[in-house]
C-alpha cells in the first residue's frame, strides 16, 4: 500500500499484500508443523535400529502396526473408548444446548455458555485426576458410601476401568459438545418451527423433521471435536486406566521414547493420523449429505 | 413458548455433573485429612501451607508463568497477522495456508509433540523452556486466529475507508481505527492463550527436558498418595485464577461486541 | 440549467474495470460540472458505487482516466484526493465521541486546538446536530449518524462530496426528510455532490443531472425532466418510472415529423426529437407514462384527442387510482394513473371509459 505506486496499486498488491501478511504465522506453522509432520511420515518409512535410521523406504512399520497384536488391540480400544466417549458426550449434550437456545431467555443465554465452559477451562489434568479421586478404590464414591452405610466394601467396578475413562473423558469434553450444537440451534429461524406446527406436526414431529435435521451440522461438529482430542488422549490412559489399559497416545510414547524406535513410533503417529482423518472425512461427508437434503 | 420443566432440571443436572469435581477441590484442600475420602475430619490451612513451603513448585510455578506470557504474546502476535490477513485480503492458497494454521486444534496433542520432538533431536537444538514456548505457541495460535478472526470480521469494511478517505495512511488507520476495535478480542486472545498454555501438559512434559512447569509438577505429584492433599489446595488457586482470567475475557468480549453495535451470540468458541 | 457554463469537476474519460474476467465499467465517459448535484442510478450490480469508488480513490481502474479539477487522479491515493465521502453504512468510528469523529479528518490540519473545536461545533450546527458533540458515536440514531458522516466529511471542505447510498438504511420519512436537507445543504455549501443511489424517486428529486447506468455502461445521462419525459430506451423508461407499450408502425418520414401507426390510437404525427432507438430484436412501439392519458367524465370533452376503452382493474391508493384500461383494439390493458378528487367517484371494473390522450406525451422507440 506504498503511496504513489502506479495504476493497479490496489488489486496487484491485494495478493501481495496479503501474502506478505499472513507469513509470519504461515512460516511459523511450516517450521513447527508442516516440517516435523513430514519429517514423522519420513520416519515411519525407515527402518530405527541401534546403528541409526536407514535410509531405505519401506512399509515394515506399517505392516507390524497393522497386523501386530497389541497394536491392533490398542487400535481397537481407542476407538472404541473415544466412540463410546462421543457417542455419550453428544447424546447428553444435545438437550442442554436445546434448552439453552429455546428455552432460555435471550439475555440470559451468554450467562449459561459462560457457565458451561468455566469447568472445561479449569485445569485439565487436575480435572482427570479429580476423577481418579472420585472414582477410586478408596475414592470419594467408595468412601461416601461407605460411610453412608450404603456399601460394606469399596465397588471395585468403578476403579481403574474403560468405564471409569470414557466417564472420565465425557466430562472433560463435555463443553466441545455443547458450544457448536448450541451455535447451530442458534441459527434456527424460529418461524421455521411455527411454519411445522402451523403445517400441523405436533411439537415433538416438528423437532424430529425440522429442529433435528437443521441442527445437524452442529451434531456434527461436536462429534468431530469431541472424537479427534479423546482419541489422541494421554492423561486419562495413565491416570484413570492406571497404565494398564494404554490408548494410541501412550503408545506413541512408550515406543518413540521408552523403546527408542522412532520409525516404528512414526508409523504409529501416521496411523494414528490417517483413522482421525478418515473419521473426519466421513463424518464431514455425513454434513455435506445433510446440507445438500436441506436445499432440496 | 412453553416452559419445559424437565429440560430445565435435566440442564442443571448437567451443570452440577460439570461443577461437582471442582467442588471437591476447595472441600479436600480445606479437609484435615491426607486421605482424600469421606467423611470430612474438620477445617484446616496446611494444605495451602505445605504447598506454601514447596521450593519446586515456586520454580515450576515461575517456569509456567514464563512460557504462558511468551505463549500468550507470540500466538497473538502471530493471529493478528492470520487474522488481519484472512479476513482483509484475498491471496493464492489461502485455505491451506490457514488450514494449516488451525491444524493443531484437530491434531492430537501427542502427535504434534512427537513430531517436534524428533525434529528438535535431530537438529540438536537442546530441550528447554524455550522448546516449550515454541510447541505452545503453535497450539495456541489457532485459538488466537479463531478469536481475533471475529475480532477483525465485525470491523465494518468502510470504517477503514472512512479514515483512509479523511486522509490518514494505511499505517494510521490501523493505529487510530483498527487497533482500538479489535482490542478487546486481542484481551480475550491473550488471556485463553494463556490460560491454555498455563494448562497444557503433554508438550510440557515432552519437550521441557529436565525444566519443570506447573502441569508437570502437578502430574508428578500424583505418583504420591501423600502429597494429594496440597495438590488439591493448588488447584483450589488455580481455578480461581482460571475463573478470574475468563471472567475477564468474557468482559473484554462483551464489551468488544457492544463497541462494534452487534449482537451477543455467547461463548468463546 | 445552467450547468454548462460551469467548469469541470469531475471527468470520466474511457473508464474500464474489470475485476478478473468480470468487465465491471465499460467505456464510461462523462463529466460532471462543479456545484452539480449529479446522481448514479441504477439497479444493483449495474457499476454505479465502482464508478463512486473510482473517484474517491477506493478502486482502481484497469484503462482510461479519472480527472479531478482537470487533474488525473491515476497516483493520488484515496487519503491525498480532494474528495470524502460518506458510506452507506455511515462508517462512524464507535470507539469515538460525535466530536472525535467529526473532527478525525483535522488531526493533521496545523490549526490550533481551539479554532479545530470551532470548526467542529459549526459542522455540528450544519446538520442540525448542535450540541451532540459528547454523545458516543455508538448511541445514535440512523438518520443521527447519516448527520455525522456528513459533518465529517464537509468539515475538510472537500472538492466533491461522494454519497453511496446515504438513505437507503433509514425508514421513508426520514428517507424524505433527509433528501429535502440535503438539497439545501449541497446548495448552501456549493460543493459538487456525487449520489448513489437505486431509487429512482430519489434521483429525480434531488439531483441536477442524473446517468442511469445499466451493466457497466450509462444508459442516458440527463436532467430529471428530460429523463422522465424523453427516456432514451425502453429500458430506462422502464426502470425510472412505469411506461405503457403498444406496437406501432411508421408509415413515413418527413421534414416535418414521422407519420406513426399504433395499436388502439391510429394515426398520428410524431416530431423527430420524441422517436428514440428502440431494442433489436423487437418492434416499434410507443410508449406513454399512466399520469399522461385521462378518464374523461361525462361532461368532460378532450382537449386534443379521445380514444374508448374497457376498464379492466381498479387499483385505489388514496391520493391516487390506477385503471388497467383495455383499448378498443389492442390486446393488453394499459395502466392510467388518476388523482382522486373529491366528489368524483372511482370508477368500477368492466366500465367503458372515454380515455384523452394527446401524441405529445408519446415516445416512440423504433
Amino acid at each position: 500500500m506504498e503511496q504513489g505506486a502506479a495504476r493497479g496499486r490496489f488489486r496487484n498488491s491485494e495478493a501481495a499484500n496479503g501474502l506478505a501478511l499472513v507469513s509470519p504465522t504461515a512460516i511459523y506453522a511450516i517450521l513447527l508443523l508442516a516440517a516435523p509432520l513430514a519429517a514423522v511420515v519420513l520416519y515411519s518409512l525407515m527402518v530405527d535400529s541401534k546403528v541409526g535410521l536407514s535410509s531405505g523406504l519401506t512399509f515394515d512399520n506399517y505392516l507390524k502396526v497393522w497386523t501386530g497384536r497389541i497394536d491392533q488391540a490398542l487400535m481397537i480400544r481407542s476407538l472404541t473408548v473415544s466412540s463410546v466417549v462421543t457417542l455419550v458426550t453428544v447424546l447428553l449434550a444435545y438437550p442442554v444446548a436445546y434448552f439453552v437456545s429455546f428455552h432460555v431467555k435471550p439475555e440470559r443465554k451468554s450467562m449459561w455458555i459462560f457457565l458451561i465452559t468455566i469447568p472445561f477451562w479449569t485445569s485439565y489434568l487436575i480435572r482427570v485426576f479429580l476423577w481418579k479421586v472420585i472414582l477410586g478404590y478408596n475414592g470419594v464414591i467408595n468412601s461416601g458410601l461407605m460411610s453412608l452405610g450404603i456399601i460394606g466394601e469399596p465397588l471395585t467396578i468403578i476403579n481403574y476401568s474403560l468405564g471409569s475413562m470414557i466417564m472420565t473423558l465425557a466430562h472433560a469434553y463435555a463443553a466441545f459438545a455443547i458450544l457448536p450444537i448450541f451455535v447451530s440451534l442458534e441459527k434456527i429461524d424460529r418461524s421455521l418451527l411455527e411454519a411445522g406446527q402451523d403445517l400441523g406436526e405436533s411439537k415433538l414431529m416438528t423437532f424430529i423433521r425440522v429442529t433435528l435435521p437443521l441442527s445437524m451440522p452442529g451434531v456434527i461438529a461436536a462429534v468431530l471435536i469431541v472424537f479427534i482430542p479423546t482419541i489422541g488422549d494421554y492423561v486419562t490412559p495413565e491416570l484413570i486406566g492406571g497404565g494398564k489399559l494404554p490408548m494410541i497416545a501412550n503408545r506413541i510414547e512408550a515406543i518413540m521414547l521408552k523403546q527408542n524406535d522412532k520409525a516404528l513410533g512414526s508409523a504409529i503417529a501416521v496411523t494414528a493420523m490417517l483413522i482421525v482423518t478418515v473419521v473426519s472425512v466421513v463424518f464431514l461427508l455425513l454434513n455435506r449429505r445433510f446440507l445438500r437434503g436441506q436445499s432440496k | 413458548m412453553r416452559k419445559n420443566p424437565s429440560l430445565r432440571i435435566y440442564a442443571l443436572a448437567y451443570l452440577a455433573f460439570l461443577y461437582a469435581p471442582i467442588v471437591l477441590l476447595p472441600l479436600f484442600a480445606f479437609n484435615d485429612s491426607r486421605v482424600i475420602a469421606f467423611p470430612l475430619q474438620g477445617f484446616t490451612t496446611n494444605w495451602f501451607a505445605e504447598m506454601w513451603a514447596d521450593k519446586t513448585l515456586f520454580i515450576a510455578f515461575r517456569n509456567s508463568l514464563t512460557i504462558a506470557v511468551s505463549a500468550a504474546v507470540f500466538s497473538t502476535i502471530l493471529g493478528i497477522f492470520a487474522a488481519r490477513a484472512s479476513t482483509r485480503y484475498k491471496f493464492p492458497g489461502k485455505p491451506g495456508i490457514l488450514g494449516l494454521i488451525m491444524l493443531p486444534m484437530v491434531l492430537p496433542e501427542m502427535i504434534v509433540s512427537m513430531a517436534l520432538l524428533v525434529v528438535l533431536i535431530a537438529i540438536g537444538v537442546p530441550l528447554s523452556l524455550f522448546t516449550i514456548i515454541l510447541g505452545h505457541v503453535l497450539i495456541c495460535t489457532p485459538f488466537a486466529v479463531a478469536i481475533l478472526t471475529s475480532a477483525f470480521q465485525s470491523l465494518d469494511r468502510s470504517l477503514e475507508e472512512a479514515a483512509y478517505d479523511l486522509g490518514e495512511t494505511p499505517a494510521s488507520t490501523f493505529r487510530l481505527i483498527i487497533l482500538p476495535l479489535v482490542m478487546p478480542g486481542i484481551i480475550s486472545s491473550l488471556l485463553i492463550s494463556f490460560t491454555i498454555s498455563l494448562d497444557e501438559f503433554i508438550i510440557a512434559y515432552f519437550l521441557g527436558g529436565n525444566q519443570t512447569v506447573l502441569s508437570v509438577y502437578i502430574f508428578g505429584q500424583f505418583r504420591f498418595p501423600a502429597k494429594v492433599p496440597a495438590v488439591m489446595a493448588l488447584g483450589t488457586i488455580l481455578v480461581c485464577i482460571s475463573i478470574v482470567l475468563l471472567t475477564i475475557a468474557e468482559y473484554f468480549r462483551r464489551r468488544g461486541i457492544a463497541k462494534s453495535g452487534g449482537k451477543d451470540t455467547g461463548g468463546f468458541l | 440549467m445552467t450547468t454548462t457554463e460551469k467548469p469541470n469537476m469531475i471527468e470520466f474519460r474511457d473508464v474500464h474495470k474489470y475485476y478478473g474476467d468480470y468487465h465491471a465499467l465499460r467505456g464510461i465517459n462523462a463529466t460532471i460540472k462543479a456545484g452539480e448535484f449529479f446522481s448514479l442510478l441504477g439497479p444493483s450490480g449495474c457499476g454505479k458505487t465502482t464508478l463512486l469508488r473510482t473517484i474517491a480513490g477506493f478502486e482502481d481502474i484497469s484503462s482510461g482516466a479519472v480527472l479531478i479539477d482537470d487533474k488525473k487522479m491515476d497516483d493520488v491515493p484515496a487519503n491525498k484526493r480532494p474528495t470524502n465521502m460518506v458510506f452507506q453504512s455511515y462508517a462512524i468510528f464507535p470507539h469515538l465521541t460525535v466530536e472525535e469523529n467529526v473532527g478525525f479528518g483535522l488531526r493533521r490540519d496545523p490549526r490550533s486546538k481551539d479554532e479545530k473545536a470551532k470548526a467542529v461545533a459549526e459542522a455540528l450546527e450544519m446538520v442540525g446536530l448542535k450540541g451532540y458533540g459528547k454523545r458516543a458515536a455508538h448511541a445514535l440514531s440512523g438518520g443521527q449518524r447519516q448527520r455525522v458522516a456528513l459533518a465529517r466529511a464537509l468539515i475538510l471542505k472537500p472538492k466533491v462530496l461522494l454519497l453511496d447510498e446515504p438513505l437507503s438504511a433509514l425508514d421513508k420519512k426520514i428517507r424524505e426528510q433527509m433528501q429535502v436537507e440535503l438539497i439545501k445543504l449541497q446548495r448552501e455549501v456549493g460543493i459538487t455532490f456525487v449520489l448513489v443511489t437505486h431509487d429512482q424517486e430519489e434521483a429525480l428529486v434531488m439531483s441536477d443531472r442524473i446517468a442511469v447506468m445499466f451493466e457497466g455502461q450509462i444508459a442516458q445521462l440527463a436532467d430529471p425532466e428530460t429523463l422522465y419525459r424523453r427516456p432514451n430506451s425502453r429500458k430506462v423508461a422502464n426502470f425510472i418510472g412505469t411506461m405503457n407499450f403498444l406496437p406501432a408502425e411508421v408509415l413515413s418520414e418527413g421534414a416535418g415529423g414521422i407519420e406513426v401507426e399504433a395499436q388502439g390510437f391510429g394515426r398520428m404525427t410524431l416530431s423527430t426529437d420524441q422517436v428514440m432507438a428502440g431494442e433489436a430484436g423487437q418492434g416499434a412501439v410507443v410508449g406513454f407514462r399512466p399520469e399522461t392519458l385521462t378518464i374523461l367524465y361525462d361532461s368532460q370533452t378532450a382537449t386534443d384527442r379521445e380514444v374508448m376503452g374497457t376498464i379492466e382493474e381498479v387499483v385505489y391508493f388514496g391520493d391516487m387510482t390506477y385503471y388497467d384500461v383495455k383499448l378498443d383494439g389492442t390486446t393488453e390493458a394499459l395502466r392510467i394513473s388518476m388523482r382522486n378528487v373529491f366528489g368524483r367517484p372511482v370508477l368500477e371494473i368492466g366500465t367503458r371509459a372515454r380515455v384523452a390522450w394527446s401524441p405529445g406525451a408519446l415516445v416512440m422507440f423504433r
